[in-house]
């Protein structure tokens, strides 16, 4: 379990986390979201004792990391994928971590066949893809087979066939009863994997839900129709306090708000009328995003025009 | 002990610091034969004078040092490292402790390969070591290197960049100390407790009337006091730092 309380982390002048406090249980797949900037590596490494906090504190199992005996046996974690010596061959990158905690050096090729890299094992890691280095940045995280994880955007770099991999791995490990914390800023990805959302802006606590009220709580439903008999089906919806617009294309199709699938149906028999199709649509998790993090976008890009069209879109 | 050992791995499975060694073993023993055949012309060599070129030696395995710490800075490694240790004093004194070692051994090396290139391509002179003070001359040159490590691992904890770092430990040595010692007045007062002038006396022994550090082994122990001294900064300030 990871618990963070209170916890505050200025770099000078700027407040990278603004007094922030949430909890991370074992056996689900948490997702910590946030935009670029908005200190999701800063907790992580205050988590993790890189970093020393300002105020508050992280435990893991109760415990700050810094004073964790054999800390790899406990918490695995992959920051940066690029910390590793470029000369040095995966393998022995690898033996020194597990060197330094003491663990069964049968645990390198372990973790090396878990991620795939058995085959490049003795060459430098100076050579490897990105997409190389995330894994042996993973198998690392694996290597002291430890009960809590916390992943930096892992599925960064990552081809699609990797990114499947990553979300497997991770789902299964929650599911052995392991505490998994993965930050992304890829909302979509992250509704893929984890059941349960941390979400962030400019340091604060946004939210701390599971996915699914996340999404329902940020944006409403709507209901996409089909039908042959549109101009009908729509009057008989609006008289029942349905929201309708018609959706671009051959004409025969309605986007229903304010109206489960269920009514819609029972409103079509009530009349007679017939329906070809009927296909709830969640509210995009970057929709519930945007409009909980509008005024949180500590670093607005090019992002930003498309946030704000989004958004407008959505009204 | 498990951060012992990961510095181990860590030093020897990349080439560089082989290389550098082998570099330091081959400039010392050469450099020191060339010393002692240059003053063989004049007069007769001493056990001493065969490990005239040792500074040479010094300095590149003192580079070595410096890179152990700083590459890890450069590489992001220091992350990992301090993920895996996160009590930096050990992981620092680990890391302190593998590269004195090794460093202490090839000095070792390079001080017994001069004096006895030197004992066998140099006719005449007797250069036996039947004494404390031949051994302190020689083997002491292994024991100075290994502090002088210790010194380079705190100078890169302190300063990280590979360039500053290095520039510092080249400058301090063959140029700083020296320059302190041409000072009127200041100079022959603060000279002998300079930590490297403390370690020319410990080998070479002091000057006649030499003071407080008059003792080579006082003087020795200086140099050791510094460089502990040193290192403890050092992890003072990784400890109160972020990341």
């Amino acid at each position: 379990m990871i618990e963070i309380r209170g916890l505050t982390k200025r770099y000078g002048p700027t407040t990278a986390v603004d007094d922030l406090s949430f909890r991370v249980e074992p056996g689900r797949v948490t997702g910590f979201l946030g935009p670029n900037g908005s200190g999701k590596s800063t907790t992580m490494r205050v988590a993790l004792g890189l970093d020393r906090p300002t105020a508050g504190e992280a435990l893991l199992d109760g415990v700050p990391y810094r004073e964790l005996r054999h800390p790899l046996r406990t918490v695995g974690a992959l920051l940066d994928a690029r910390w590793v010596h470029p000369n040095r061959s995966a393998r022995a990158h690898l033996r020194w971590i597990a060197a330094s905690n003491a663990l069964p050096s049968d645990r390198v090729d372990t973790v090396l066949e878990q991620v795939g890299l058995t085959a490049v094992a003795d060459r430098r890691a100076g050579g490897f893809s990105l997409g190389m280095s995330q894994r042996l940045g993973i198998a690392a995280a694996l290597l002291g087979d430890p009960g809590t994880l916390l992943l930096d955007e892992p599925v960064n770099g990552l081809d699609p066939g990797g990114v499947r991999w990553v979300r497997r791995l991770v789902r299964g490990l929650a599911a052995e009863g392991r505490t998994v914390l993965v930050s992304s800023h890829l909302l979509s990805e992250t509704a893929v994997t984890a059941s349960h959302l941390v979400v962030i802006g400019r340091g604060r606590l946004i939210a701390e839900s599971t996915t699914a009220e996340f999404v329902d709580s940020a944006g409403e439903r709507t209901v996409l129709v089909r039908t042959p008999q549109p101009v009908l089906l729509a009057e008989a919806l609006r008289r029942a306090g349905a929201g309708v617009v018609p959706v671009d294309g051959d004409g025969l199709g309605l986007s229903v708000t304010a109206a489960t699938p269920e009514r819609i149906g029972e409103v079509a028999a009530a009349r007679g009328l017939v329906l070809h199709g009927l296909t709830p649509q969640h509210a995009s998790l970057e929709q519930a995003f945007l409009r909980l993090t509008g005024h949180d976008v500590e670093y607005a890009s090019g992002d930003h025009d498309e946030a704000a069209a989004v958004s407008a879109a959505g009204r | 002990m498990g951060p012992i050992a990961a510095e181990r791995i860590k030093l020897t499975s990349t080439r560089a610091p082989w290389w550098s060694a082998a570099a330091a073993l081959l400039t010392t023993a050469g450099t020191g034969l060339l010393f002692a055949a240059t003053v063989a012309a004049t007069e007769p060599v001493t056990v001493g004078a065969t490990q005239a070129a040792r500074v040479v030696g010094m300095t590149v395995l003192m580079v070595v040092a410096v890179l152990a710490v700083t590459t890890e800075y450069a590489t992001g490694t220091i992350g990992t490292t301090f993920l895996a240790v996160p009590d930096r004093g050990a992981a620092l004194r680990a890391k302190a402790v593998v590269v004195a070692a090794l460093v202490g051994l090839v000095g070792l090396a390079g001080a017994l390969g001069s004096w006895a290139a030197s004992a066998l391509l140099l006719p005449g002179p007797d250069l036996a070591l039947d004494g404390l003070d031949e051994w302190r001359q020689v083997a002491g040159v292994g024991l100075v290197d290994a502090g002088a490590a210790v010194v380079a691992v705190a100078v890169g904890v302190l300063v990280r960049r590979t360039a500053g770092a290095v520039a510092l430990v080249l400058v301090w040595p063959l140029a700083a100390e020296s320059l302190v010692g041409l000072v009127p007045a200041v100079g022959p007062a603060v000279g002998p407790f300079l930590p490297f002038q403390a370690a020319d006396r410990f080998l070479a022994g002091a000057p006649a009337g030499g003071g407080l550090l008059g003792s080579p082994w006082l003087a020795g122990a200086w140099f050791a006091l510094f460089a502990a001294a040193l290192f403890a900064v050092a992890v003072g300030v990784a400890r109160r730092r972020d990341l």
